[in-house]
């Protein structure tokens, strides 16, 4: 195959940064998009230009750290992350854009790779959760629904690649949060801080500047974990119920 | 912000609702209407005075206005601070014209709502020819008579209709009751009959009377 690609490139954070056209040939529809993207970075090092960096690290689809936005859709066309995404869902000849997500709590560090370590502070403000650390308890002695359980473990799912803030008009985190709330507020061992842990993770979330949630829904769509739009709904219930029923 | 954005949203869902009720009462003639605009300010009137509990429902839905419009504006300008560096190729997946039309179409919906206060409420100007007296029913027929009154109503109620069709769901979602799967198919039904009913409920005292079927004598 061969491709046009137009690739963001940006010296630093605080470079101005533009797009730039490269032109790759006998692409193998079976490679990866990030393989595709090494072959080019190869070339770049034979002529001595400075390669694209692009962030990755699995490789597998689990670990959320690459995330690129092809052509106008998070992680390209496919439902899955950058790294499993193969060039035979493209066609030859295409012309392919490739930007880094775009938000503001989310800084572009270099070329393609931002800095997404307000979602970090995200999962910091929730806090902990109160659990013994000491002799594993007896298995059956915290039943959990299998409805439950089942939810929790969909909510889980979640890898934090950024995804949903990428793919938001507003730049909203909502997708992620109302994951990591769900997550936590279907299994008993999130209940004593479950009110605490919604209310301040809110709060760090509107301090980091992502948007409001106007619920459109492309984040769900851009999501390659699939997790639906109803986790926003439990984060929006479960805050509205620390802040009224049990607020202080 | 969010919840009160979804809380005075739901106020004004049921004050079209009563106010698309009213305006149907054209139907049954003039001298209906004139009794129901009456009627509106002598609810009451032995606990308040005259046009007491009409002033008390304004002073509600004002308030209502700007906690609406107070929230959706500083939601905009953080969802714009949010992306200060926009994307060279941005496709969209799920949005529609509903669901991303929200501000400008709230906006439009702002504006004819000046132009309709300024119509019906405050100057009662007739942009018809004959001339009205005090009868708010013939104000309403005669003003309706003419082409591009009809098509400025007609155009803000499609506006109404995609706002409510968005803003109903999503009213239910901010608040958190639409958890479930089925949940979430009765709150997208419910908006999309709420924003149905409104619109063409609107719809059809004007387009009556433009095509001379409610005529007033």
């Amino acid at each position: 195959m061969n491709l046009t690609l137009k690739i963001w490139r940006q010296a630093s954070a605080n470079a101005r940064g533009e797009m730039v056209t490269y032109k790759v040939s006998d692409i193998s529809p079976d490679m990866s998009f990030l393989e595709m993207l090494d072959v080019l970075n190869e070339q770049l090092n034979a002529r001595g230009e400075e390669p694209i960096a692009f962030d990755s690290d699995c490789r597998e689809g689990i670990c959320g750290m690459c995330g690129l936005m092809i052509s106008g859709k998070a992680h390209g066309p496919e439902v899955t992350t950058t790294c499993q995404l193969h060039m035979r869902s493209f066609s030859d000849g295409d012309e392919i854009t490739v930007e880094p997500w775009r938000a503001d709590a989310f800084p572009v560090i270099k070329d393609l790779v931002v800095d997404r370590g307000a979602f970090d502070r995200i999962i910091a403000a929730g806090g902990f959760i109160s659990a013994n650390t000491g002799a594993a308890p007896e298995a059956h002695s915290v039943p959990v629904p299998k409805p439950k359980a089942d939810r929790a473990f969909m909510a889980a799912a979640c890898i934090g690649c950024g995804a949903c803030v990428a793919a938001c008009p507003n730049a909203s985190g909502m997708l992620f949060m109302g994951a990591k709330i769900t997550h936590l507020g279907e299994l008993p061992q999130g209940q004593p801080e479950r009110d605490a842990r919604v209310v301040s993770m809110v709060e760090q979330h509107d301090a980091e500047g992502f948007g409001g949630c106007t619920n459109i829904g492309e984040c769900s769509a851009a999501c390659p974990k699939e997790i639906p739009m109803d986790v926003i709904n439990q984060l929006n219930r479960d805050l509205r119920h620390a802040l009224t029923r049990h607020g202080d | 912000m969010k919840l009160l954005m979804a809380v005075s949203g739901a106020l004004f869902v049921f004050y079209v609702l009563a106010h698309m009720y009213g305006n149907l009462k054209i139907f049954a003639g003039v001298e209906a209407f004139d009794e129901y605009a009456h009627h509106l300010r002598t609810m009451f009137t032995p606990i308040l005075p005259f046009g007491g509990f009409l002033w008390l429902f304004r002073i509600v839905l004002v308030v209502a206005l700007v906690a609406h419009a107070y929230s959706a504006f500083y939601l905009w300008s953080r969802a714009r601070g949010a992306r200060t560096t926009r994307y060279v190729a941005k496709e969209a997946a799920r949005a529609t014209v509903k669901s991303t039309a929200m501000r400008w179409g709230g906006v439009a919906i702002l504006l004819f709502l000046v132009w309709h206060l300024l119509q019906f409420t405050i100057v009662k100007f007739n942009v018809g020819d004959d001339v009205v007296g005090t009868s708010p029913g013939k104000l309403v027929i005669s003003s309706f008579q003419v082409w591009w009154v009809v098509l400025i109503y007609i155009l803000a109620l499609v506006a109404l209709g995609m706002h409510l069709w968005h803003g109903v769901w999503s009213a239910t979602q901010t608040l958190g009751w639409a958890g479930s799967a089925r949940a979430r198919k009765r709150a997208k039904l419910a908006a999309l009959v709420i924003a149905f009913v409104t619109s063409v409920g609107f719809a059809l005292p004007p387009l009556a009377i433009l095509f001379g079927i409610v005529k007033g004598n």
